[in-house]
């Protein structure tokens, strides 16, 4: 079939930051297709450079609003490995509660407000509310839950203020912990709803698979998100964690984006709750399971549109975990500890950390006075954008015989599967050329 | 009943706290949907509409295509309101200031040629008011969700909305709060808007100042309160240029 016409979808919806889709075609032949990231650069390495140690948790919590605790603690984790700053058994316990709040709440925005309208071909939640008042309800429900346990242990959802080097500046009472655990056990019912409606839609998701490479950190004792190695589906576990760039190697494509791409073993990888998935499955806890049954998930999956269903799987793990940590925490007592105390000192850390979309990395040497000389992030959005295009080139002639309006859905969909953060993603602090 | 006002939320350079600030209020927007018309917010919508009264804007502006952007919408709007530090007055995105674009860029691009590419066509961050007239601010590093409602509130009631315009201390007195300065922190409370509840201080962290430095900030009690734990000048100025790069002399040197 031949035909001539354009998509260009400027500043992609319901998403984070601003990306811009574009295809032509040509006598039914693809000319152009282009997967480009427009937000403005904002040069974090050049703002961090002559800051002092403790001043980087804040600076870095600004590269995305949406991802600011899981900056926090990538932040702390590579400072404190700077300066040989070893955190108590608690504060590792309150920082995967911090991790597991910002995943839910997180997940819940992307699933609810940014892909449920697609499943209900309306353009956003709000006309959900007139039509599906009571499941909108609950979304925002489990949304205002999420935020109230970011604000418990963090102080804050947005830059949260308590994550600081060597622990927390204040900790939550074990009352306040008690409140959350029914808190949390009342969601598991609204959680299970939410699941069987996403189930009743779920066969809107294009049917669409892609052989990839999947990265994330893994673990031997837990379904990695705080701690763990990174690890491939494609060559296994790289433990050398200062290292990362063996495994991350980023690239430059000035003349379509103004983020930086990344690749590995093949010309693309995908990161974030699928990744997390197919490569941790075995350590999710049995009601997470459970979920990944009902939409028929196995690992290896390699259709992209089912991130956000894996992100969904992930939301009753946070759960069970969250429980698991906070039963743990009231039976051992909590402690009012002061953070560990700093030896100001020159060197290099790294911090990694799983966030709500995949795994990050932040770098850092400081000089003898504290002081941060150079700096590196490597950010999950940059590790997708490539698989992103990748995804496009692919997905394209599967569907070119579809209308336009139809095809532009369902690239603005896989754009949105991946729940792309992009102001993270054009942070800029060091570029590798290739 | 007279027309609610139709409003539009824009981005620029920034991390989007702000808007999701807004996405954080829950059940609450549905009455903020009561009192005003959202016509577009890209982070949550997908309709658009160029018809608007109200125009909040978030983020810094870096590139002359992003000034061409935000003149377009202020054509537009008959009221416009910079949400969050990187608006009102770049917040961290001026950290950068202290050098040259040319200099920035060099660090991070080293020699890649990027001549005659718009999208890296940078230069010094300007907050909102640097390139169109600002008729309100809602402050902060991310913005205080009550305040938001009450200047949106105001907006809609057709009044003027209400921002404090004494230091975080005074909050932090009321809530009866430790002073930092107490137990051996440095803190920008002395000199810093109040209007967060003196949310960091509360969490038992310094204040950053990321609501700007008050005007004809009180400067005797700065020295005093430099005085009494023996600090530096230097100290206040470096803290102060975490949000308030090339802002800091007009108040504390007053």
């Amino acid at each position: 079939m031949s035909k001539d016409f354009s998509v260009h979808v400027e500043h992609v919806t319901r998403v984070e930051g601003h990306g811009n889709i574009i295809l032509d075609v040509k006598n039914g032949k693809i000319e152009k297709l282009e997967w480009k990231v427009v937000e403005a650069p904002r040069f974090f390495e050049a703002m961090l450079h002559g800051q002092q140690y403790n001043e980087l948790r804040s600076i870095t919590s600004r590269i995305c609003g949406i991802c600011s605790i899981g900056h926090s603690l990538a932040s702390l984790k590579a400072t404190e490995d700077a300066l040989e700053v070893k955190i108590t058994e608690q504060t590792a316990m309150l920082r995967r509660l911090a991790i597991h709040a910002e995943n839910m709440q997180s997940h819940i925005l992307h699933i609810g407000y940014l892909v449920a309208p697609d499943l209900f071909g309306v353009g956003s939640v709000f006309p959900l509310l007139g039509t599906h008042r009571d499941a909108v309800l609950k979304i925002v429900k489990l949304h205002r839950l999420a935020n109230e346990m970011s604000d418990l242990i963090c102080g804050r959802t947005i830059h949260p203020i308590r994550l600081v080097i060597g622990g927390f500046s204040l900790m939550p009472t074990e009352k306040q912990l008690v409140k959350l655990k029914s808190q949390l056990e009342e969601a598991r019912t609204l959680t299970t709803d939410i699941a069987s409606i996403i189930h009743g839609v779920a066969d809107i998701l294009p049917d669409f698979t892609r052989e990839t490479e999947y990265i994330a950190l893994s673990s031997d004792d837990e379904y990695a998100l705080y701690d763990g190695v990174i690890t491939s589906t494609d060559t296994g576990k790289h433990p050398a964690y200062r290292n990362y760039q063996a495994v991350m190697k980023e690239f430059l494509v000035p003349q379509s984006s103004t983020a930086k791409y990344a690749k590995h073993a093949r010309e693309s990888y995908m990161v974030g709750a699928l990744a997390r998935f197919n490569l941790n499955n075995d350590h999710l806890h049995p009601a997470a399971k459970e979920v990944a049954n009902m939409f028929g998930l196995k690992p290896i999956n390699y259709n992209p549109f089912m991130n956000t269903i894996t992100q969904l799987v992930e939301f009753f793990h946070s759960i069970e975990d969250s429980l698991y940590w906070i039963d743990l925490l009231l039976e051992r007592g909590v402690r009012e500890e002061k953070p560990v105390k700093v030896k100001v000192k020159a060197g290099r850390g790294v911090g990694i950390v799983e966030v709500p979309r995949g795994i990050l990395v932040h770098d850092y040497t400081l000089n003898s006075k504290g002081y941060c000389t150079k700096a590196n992030c490597i950010i999950p959005t940059n590790q997708n954008h490539a698989n992103i295009q990748k995804d496009m080139e692919k997905l394209v002639p599967e569907i070119l015989s579809r209308p336009e309006k139809e095809i532009e859905l369902t690239l603005e969909m896989l754009v949105r599967a991946y729940d792309p953060c992009i102001s993270c993603s054009t942070h800029y602090l060091d570029i590798a050329f290739v | 009943m007279k027309q609610k006002p139709r409003v539009a939320i824009f981005d620029f350079a920034d991390c989007e706290g702000c808007e999701l600030e807004i996405a954080d209020l829950e059940e609450e927007i549905l009455d903020l949907i009561c009192i005003v018309d959202i016509v577009s917010f890209r982070e949550v919508i997908k309709e658009h509409s160029d018809s608007y009264d109200v125009a909040i804007v978030e983020g810094s502006i870096m590139r002359p295509m992003d000034e061409r952007r935000l003149r377009s919408i202020r054509s537009k709007a008959k009221i416009l309101v910079a949400l969050g530090a990187c608006a009102t007055m770049g917040g961290i995105n001026k950290i950068r200031n202290q050098w040259m674009p040319e200099e920035v860029i060099k660090t991070v691009y080293k020699d890649t040629n990027l001549k005659g590419n718009d999208l890296f066509d940078v230069f010094k961050t300007k907050a909102i008011n640097e390139v169109v007239p600002v008729d309100y601010y809602i402050h902060g590093c991310p913005i205080d969700r009550d305040e938001f409602k009450s200047v949106i509130t105001a907006i809609a009631l057709g009044k003027k909305p209400d921002i404090p315009r004494y230091p975080v201390c005074v909050e932090c007195k009321k809530i009866e709060n430790i002073c930092q300065f107490e137990l051996g922190k440095f803190c920008l409370g002395p000199i810093t808007r109040a209007g967060c509840k003196a949310i960091c201080p509360t969490h038992n962290s310094p204040c950053e100042g990321c609501r700007g430095l008050i005007k004809k900030a009180e400067t005797d009690c700065v020295k005093e309160v430099l005085e009494r734990y023996k600090l530096s000048y230097e100290d206040i100025r470096r803290r102060c240029t975490m949000y308030n790069y090339g802002r800091e002399e007009c108040s504390v040197d007053e």
